[in-house]
């Protein structure tokens, strides 16, 4: 599976840990619900370390489309919450 | 994958299906993309100039305020030679906002130049991901049937397009973060419009709004010390009279020039306007 940290690379990881993912996921979409802003800085640092510990970073010079597209690692739990209402982070 | 993930994956697709819906020929698909693609690499590059320009201006701002300081500091010290306390004590205030206003804009500066970084590396991923593309074409052009050749581009513009959605929301991220920065920047302006008077005694007893307002943002007890702490080194116990006072034998360096004693052997003293001269 192919997973982008948006703002840096992007990353190859093996498929059985997407529910690892998924969990590490949820905890920072807890921490933006609970409106937590340390949980929510907390919470996104450990997802991204995962990805970056357990993946391969694809060359610039392949051409792969992600599965999964993370946000950058200096996201607020504003702009997280804006992108969870529909708002979203990127520009039309 | 909900939220977090899903939402940001479902915008990035939406928009690389609007960037490759555009065209339906293979070759048209190829040339189009292609053509887009270092299109928006040029948008980069405008990007991280907008940047580099908005870093800049904060570190003029920086500059000129840095200069505020200093002469507040001697406006001050010239005030309380004099004996107006109270023109000291405003000196001191603006002193006080422009110090918190510098530290402010160093936080700033920082923050560009790691945005300006960012957008750099951003830029050279994205030019290597082009020429990719590029060479990629040309294989797909001549090894493929036109049925496979049009999965095989939609897959690698998708690709490419999803690195050009990602410098896209970096180049967003920065313009925002600078808009921020420019309306604190007119505060900062208008500090320094207030900040520093070239004529001392212009300002007279009377306070004007921006006074009012700049004594609520200081921290009275830092302006209490410094006030304090500069008597001190002048000298004076208490509030001193109007009165010329000679510099004491310890602080002559600290003394501005205005302040020399009576005796002035270049015969400068004679045109001396008043507390400010030779500070403006």
């Amino acid at each position: 599976m192919i997973v982008r940290i948006s703002g840096e690379d992007q990353y190859r990881l093996a498929d059985d840990l997407h529910g690892q993912l998924d969990q590490l996921a949820g905890a920072a979409h807890a921490a933006v619900d609970a409106e937590d802003e340390q949980g929510f800085a907390l919470a996104l640092k450990e997802l991204l370390d995962f990805v970056r510990a357990h993946g391969d970073v694809v060359g610039d010079d392949e051409i792969e489309t992600s599965d999964v597209i993370l946000p950058p690692s200096d996201t607020t739990l504003q702009e997280a919450a804006r992108e969870f209402t529909g708002e979203g982070l990127l520009p039309d | 994958m909900a939220g977090l993930t899903g939402r940001m994956s479902t915008v990035v697709k939406a928009k690389v299906s609007k960037l490759l819906d555009r065209a339906e020929d293979p070759a048209e698909t190829l040339d189009y993309s292609y053509q887009k693609q270092v299109e928006q690499l040029q948008n980069v590059k405008k990007g991280i100039a907008d940047v580099v320009t908005a870093k800049k201006r904060l570190q003029m701002q920086e500059a000129t305020l840095q200069q505020s300081v200093v002469k507040l500091d001697t406006q001050a010290r010239q005030a309380l030679s004099g004996g107006q306390e109270d023109l000291a004590r405003t000196a001191l205030e603006r002193k006080n906002v422009a110090q918190t206003e510098l530290q402010g804009l160093d936080t700033q500066v920082a923050e560009l130049e790691d945005q300006q970084q960012k957008l750099t590396d951003s830029e050279q991923k994205l030019r290597a991901k082009i020429e990719a593309f590029r060479t990629k074409k040309e294989v797909i052009k001549a090894q493929y049937s036109a049925a496979e050749a049009q999965v095989r581009i939609s897959e690698a513009a998708t690709g490419v397009g999803e690195q050009m959605a990602d410098v896209g929301l970096a180049m967003q991220r920065a313009v925002d973060k600078t808009e921020n920065m420019k309306a604190r920047a007119g505060a900062v302006s208008e500090l320094e419009a207030a900040g520093t008077f070239d004529d001392i005694t212009a300002l007279g007893s009377g306070e004007d709004d921006i006074d009012h307002q700049l004594k609520q943002l200081s921290s009275q007890p830092a302006v209490d010390d410094e006030l304090q702490k500069m008597k001190g080194e002048l000298g004076q116990a208490s509030a001193a009279p109007a009165a010329q006072i000679p510099a004491p034998s310890g602080d002559a360096a600290e003394a501005p020039p205005a302040e020399a004693p009576a005796p002035d052997p270049a015969g400068t003293a004679g045109e001396a306007g008043g507390p400010a001269e030779g500070q403006s």
